[in-house]
């Protein structure tokens, strides 16, 4: 069984690879090259998959997997400038795919499966455009 | 990892089959078989399968995607009659099963072999109604 947990969080970033031109970043990033950066509301549901305890009826304390979640990314990815203020993102280039992976580094260990196994992250950074990330290498 | 972009067609169609009688057809389709036809905006999810480049971040160039999928479906399925006016759809009863097979199987025929995996197609006719096809559940 799985269950999700939907969190939020509003930070600002700049798609651009340090060294290159800024006429080399718009031609890879477009519009999010712009070196004054822009920012997005972000929405994470992060999947936990295991069997429901037989006495508590849970597979996971929802109120630690939202301290969880608060410590590991609500706390330092909401109302922050990504590359200035959240390594790896002043060396790694904050695009959707590399936030998924970052976080999916963050929350891996806090479920190995006593509390359930970390299944899927899914972060949206706009309704039309998500990433899905399930471990899988590469 | 899997990325899903997300585009919007907006579409009037009849549920109509006439290899079954006006009662038949009335009572498979209910008021979708209403003579005038009705519409619906369709919510289109692309979703592609790949790994992120280690330099750009990037699993692939959205602008390319977002071309080829405006070209190959949105420019020609928006404010259109799906009965009459898309080709593929000839002949065919165009419920969201039969319009997410035939969609699927339009992409998956242009696409770039040096393209990320095209991994599903899904299409949301209503807010309730959703509709997912891969190369294994056709």
């Amino acid at each position: 069984m799985k269950i999700t947990r939907r969190i939020e969080f509003s930070s600002s970033h700049v798609c651009a690879i340090p060294g290159r031109t800024e006429a080399e970043n718009r031609a890879l990033y477009g519009a999010a090259a712009n070196p004054h950066g822009h920012g997005h509301n972000y929405a994470l549901e992060v999947t936990i998959a295991g069997e429901p305890d037989p006495v508590t009826g849970m597979i996971v304390d929802l109120k630690e997997v939202k301290e969880i979640l608060n410590q590991e990314v609500v706390t330092p990815f909401d109302h922050r400038h990504l590359n200035y203020e959240v390594p790896p993102f002043d060396k790694i280039v904050p695009t959707t795919e590399n936030m998924a992976l970052e976080i999916w580094r963050r929350l891996a260990p806090h479920f190995t499966g006593a509390k359930g196994k970390l299944d899927l992250v899914r972060l949206y950074e706009t309704e039309d455009l998500y990433v899905e990330y399930a471990g899988e290498q590469a | 990892m899997r990325l899903t972009r997300r585009y919007r067609f907006c579409a009037s169609h009849r549920l109509h089959s006439d290899e079954l009688t006006e009662a038949q057809n009335d009572a498979t389709y209910g008021k979708c078989n209403n003579p005038y036809g009705h519409g619906h905006n369709y919510v289109l999810e692309v979703t592609i399968r790949g790994s992120v480049h280690p330099v750009t971040g990037l699993m692939h160039d959205l602008p390319t995607l977002d071309e080829f999928v405006t070209q190959e479906i949105v420019s020609r399925y928006d404010h259109r009659n799906l009965n009459e006016q898309v080709p593929e759809l000839a002949g065919l009863v165009p419920t969201t099963e039969v319009v997410s097979a035939v969609i699927h199987a339009r992409l998956d025929r242009g696409w770039p072999q040096e393209w990320p995996a095209l991994d599903r197609v899904r299409i949301w006719e209503t807010r309730n109604n959703i509709f997912e096809v891969n190369k294994e559940i056709q």
